[in-house]
């Protein structure tokens, strides 16, 4: 192992724990319906403000995998490579859906780092944590992203 | 509060999807903010060592949430967690499916749990994920 990239993961493992600032983001019903539309599920739920208003829930919501969309804030003098990474893993976890017209509080946070050998080398683990939170500050998703680098893009993380 | 429809061991119906072509991953790119030029650009996914682009992984994961789209009026998705496991190329038909592994019933509802898979139309294994639906009553 280089020098550089020794570095590279010294920086990593110090900015464990470290957070983004928090963004204010807004479910947007046209964001919403063009999501619904690019995965192929035209959910009346999604889509029809009348159908919606009838549920449960009383107005739009939108698809599980929509916080994709969100602004959940970049944590500063994180080192990433510009190309390169692998999602290896995303999970979402909800106390609600989330509803269409609504605002949201999010923030990242870099919860670990760790390395794994296998077959094609040292592969280096990145974990974040993006939550978004109603305007009273309740929890309503926790979305959790697995990053890979392979050996040779996390020979890019330097200072 | 009526029952939810499943039982551990009850299969979700299987589904094989339309191919998704260059502008569907346009149209995923534009819609979810993702650019990363390897999901679109023949040449930006060459220059990494792919023979062309690969279909956004976090589409799959969308695709494969769509399984439990129809129950959205009585209750929500929990919980959804996806792995990745193989890169989808353009134009690969995507398989999806799964299955009911555990039920759990309370005061409120019940919390059904399920394994869900994306794979090819030619068997190769896409992203396994496991998703907890709370179900609140139709």
């Amino acid at each position: 192992m280089s020098p550089a990239d020794r570095g590279g993961d010294q920086v990593l493992d110090e900015l464990v724990g470290a957070r983004s600032p928090i963004v204010r983001n807004t479910v947007e019903r046209g964001a919403v319906r063009k999501f619904a539309q690019a995965i192929g599920d035209l959910n009346p739920l999604y889509l029809d403000e009348e159908a919606a208003a009838r549920s449960r829930w009383g107005r739009l919501i939108a698809p599980p995998t929509f916080p994709r969309v969100f602004d959940f804030g970049s944590i500063p003098d994180l080192p990433l490579p510009p190309a390169g990474i692998i999602h290896g893993g995303q999970s979402y976890t909800y106390t609600r859906p989330l509803f269409v017209g609504e605002d949201v509080l999010c923030h990242t946070m870099f919860r670990e780092t760790y390395e794994r050998r296998g077959s094609a080398g040292t592969l280096r683990f990145l974990v974040f944590e993006r939550v978004a939170d109603d305007s009273s500050g309740e929890r309503i998703v926790t979305s959790r992203d697995v990053l890979i680098l392979t050996e040779k893009v996390a020979a890019g993380v330097t200072k | 509060m009526s029952g939810s429809p499943w039982k551990v061991g009850d299969a979700l119906e299987e589904r094989q999807l339309p191919a998704v072509d260059r502008m569907g991953l346009v149209r995923y790119a534009g819609a979810s903010g993702d650019f990363n030029p390897i999901h679109v650009v023949d040449e930006a996914a060459e220059k990494t060592g792919l023979p062309g682009v690969i279909q956004h992984g976090m589409l799959t994961m969308a695709q494969m949430g769509t399984l439990l789209s129809p129950h959205l009026a009585s209750g929500f998705i929990e919980y959804f967690q996806t792995r990745f496991a193989g890169m989808l190329f353009l134009d690969e038909r995507l398989v999806i499916g799964g299955k009911v592994t555990a039920v759990e019933g309370d005061d409120d509802g019940e919390t059904i749990a399920f394994d869900l898979y994306a794979r090819t139309d030619e068997g190769r294994q896409i992203a396994r994920g496991s998703l907890r639906f709370r179900w609140l009553g139709s």
